[in-house]
């Protein structure tokens, strides 16, 4: 069957997903290494800008439906 | 074959008429519960402001009316029309929408309610200077982009949909009257109600329903995988904690149908052409996600557009999914991509296997055609081929590749990250509030933006041609005539439409409608000098008129 081969071979389990890595590699790092230090300052950054009452937010997050 | 489809357009590959639609969630932090439609023309009037101030010649103006003569969205592509009195009053979009004094009410709350002469009216609409729409939709600011030639150019000018939108902000954040009032580009609150973004496609009318029906539903179910947006939450209300690929599959009920608005349809078959009925149809594609990744919108335009041509041309992989709803639902609820769906022969493929059939029955077609050579090629299809191939290969083994522009892949790394530090369980409510501002529209709190900017989600849009997007048209289109009109003529333009400039000529009682029912006319080539020379509307429309240039 054509794109058999294609098929992912290796799925993955969300609810084990801890494994996490963002592609922001400094040079001369570890791959890994590199990974998990572009997640932690990804975190950091987004950790400064989300919106302060997380519980507040998403319930005033009310919209009416459309089309 | 689809020489009729586009005159002038090479056909078999991902070069059409096409256009975007996106309906803005809308979120006035200081007002909660404030009334979704009176807050969604404050939009409209705060861009309004902005453009009157950029003077004539420059973008927008204000007021344009919309030309309501040839909307019918109660005919069915499937032979027949509703009639009104068995139409929901969502579905009525053919005449303008009011805002009521109780609405108004409704959103200043008890302490300020005053309409008098004073207040500007409520604006529900706007033409702008690019040829896009700028309207309130039901409950949500909506941006219709002007119609384009090419995956490409619809990237680009929905993109300055987007910079309309924050223009918005920006201008109602200063307002200490009427804002602050936020926008998201996504297509649900998480709690039951969605919001479409929407794509339109220009085919043949020789091309029989039937198979359109056939040749884009198993495609429609499994391209979520290179372009859906991820959502938290499953279920339309969201109430079973998880994550998906689709913000959009879980409010699709039916298979084909004429709804929008509920019993939402993996086929829409609204059959409103904006253009010459007999030769074309204009297929209203509602099963999207609203993007905010460059590569995942590009190819949700790109690949939709070779498919149509893999249908024009009878080259469709003949495949069948068995019960089509709930296989969308299914492939959106396994972000791991090995799901499968059944087909009506028996055989089980999985959303990728299913995508890399379309995608080899396009390149063949392609190839065939010579639309994707390099030299001599349409200049979009081989661009188009190589993105959506490179997608299918990351998806299938190099994810950490796919994450820097699948966009449900971009975000579950976002989320994966917080529930992976902060322990975070898929009801909390920093993960829904993650997958909210994901697509805020300012780049200092969009999270996706962010991402845009430290490098971490791809982008293909140049900024400056983004920029230029929201002033000027595209040259190829009939959005040129219709732009460049609003642009010449700001107070000469009574109401506009997609195929129609009705212009109220100074010195007359008699509006003048001029007909743009053929979208590749219109265009720079046709119509520049014409502009060029003639600045006053008098004798640009003796000169029109007596030419048809249009």
């Amino acid at each position: 069957m054509a794109g058999q081969e294609h098929k992912s071979t290796q799925p993955r389990d969300e609810e084990e997903a801890v494994e996490v890595e963002v592609p922001t590699p400094a040079p001369g790092a570890s791959q890994d290494q590199a990974n998990t230090q572009g997640v932690d300052d990804l975190l950091d950054e987004i950790d400064n800008v989300l919106e302060t009452n997380a519980e507040e937010f998403v319930r005033g997050f009310v919209q009416k439906g459309g089309q | 074959m689809s020489s009729d489809t586009s005159p002038g357009l090479a056909a078999g590959g991902a070069l059409r008429v096409m256009g975007s639609e996106t309906e803005f969630g809308i979120h006035a932090p200081s007002a909660p519960g404030a009334n979704a439609t009176y807050l969604s023309s404050q939009v409209i009037a705060a861009y309004s402001r902005l453009t009157r101030g950029r003077g004539g010649g420059g973008g927008a103006e204000a007021g344009t009316g919309w030309d309501y003569t040839d909307e019918t969205p109660l005919r069915d592509a499937r032979g027949w029309t509703v009639s009104r009195g068995q139409a929901h009053p969502d579905q009525l979009t053919d005449i303008e929408p009011v805002l009521t004094a109780e609405a108004v009410a409704l959103a200043h709350g008890p302490a300020e309610i005053e309409l008098d002469g004073d207040q500007e009216p409520a604006l529900m609409n706007l033409v702008l200077g690019n040829g896009a729409r700028l309207y309130v939709d039901h409950a949500h600011p909506e941006y219709s982009s002007p119609e384009v030639t090419n995956p490409r150019d619809a990237l680009v000018w929905d993109l300055a949909g987007d910079a309309v939108a924050l223009a918005a902000v920006r201008a109602l954040a200063e307002d200490r009257e009427r804002g602050p009032v936020n926008l998201y580009k996504n297509n649900t609150d998480g709690k039951g109600a969605s919001y479409g973004s929407h794509e339109n496609y220009l085919v043949p009318r020789s091309v029989p329903f039937g198979e359109l029906i056939a040749g884009l539903t198993p495609f429609f179910v499994s391209r979520q995988l290179v372009c859906g947006a991820g959502r938290v939450g499953l279920g339309q209300d969201g109430s079973r904690p998880g994550y998906q690929v689709s913000q959009r599959a879980d409010y699709f009920e039916a298979e084909v149908g004429l709804e929008t608005t509920m019993r939402r349809p993996i086929i829409n078959t609204r059959d409103e052409p904006h253009a010459v009925a007999d030769k074309y149809r204009r297929l209203h594609v509602i099963v999207g996600d609203a993007n905010v990744s460059h590569v995942a919108n590009y190819l949700k335009f790109g690949t939709t557009a070779l498919v149509l041509s893999l249908i024009e041309a009878g080259k469709a992989p003949q495949i069948e999914v068995h019960d089509p709803v709930p296989a969308l639902h299914r492939l959106s609820h396994d972000t791991g991509m090995t799901e499968t769906v059944r087909l009506i022969d028996g055989r089980r493929l999985t959303g990728l296997e299913i995508q890399w059939m379309y995608f080899e029955a396009a390149a063949k077609l392609a190839a065939d055609q010579g639309v994707a050579a390099e030299h001599g090629g349409d200049g979009h299809t081989a661009e188009v081929l190589r993105r959506w191939e490179a997608a299918l290969t990351d998806l299938g083994g190099n994810l950490d590749a796919a994450a820097t522009y699948v966009e449900w892949l971009a975000k579950l790394r976002v989320l994966d990250g917080y529930r992976s530090r902060d322990g975070l369980a898929w009801g909390d409510a920093r993960l829904g509030l993650v997958d909210i501002q994901w697509s805020d529209v300012r780049p200092e709190r969009g999270i996706a933006l962010r991402l845009a900017a430290r490098g971490a989600l791809e982008t293909m849009a140049d900024p400056a041609a983004v920029a230029a997007a929201v002033v000027e048209p595209p040259e190829d289109t009939r959005a040129w005539f219709r732009g460049k009109s609003i642009q010449h003529f700001p107070r000469g333009v009574a109401s506009a439409s997609w195929d129609s400039v009705v212009f109220a000529p100074p010195n007359s009682y008699r509006l003048q409608r001029v007909p743009t029912r053929e979208p590749l006319r219109g265009t720079k080539a046709l119509t520049g000098a014409l502009f060029a020379e003639h600045p006053d509307l008098e004798g640009f429309l003796a000169a029109l008129l007596g030419e048809r240039h249009t």
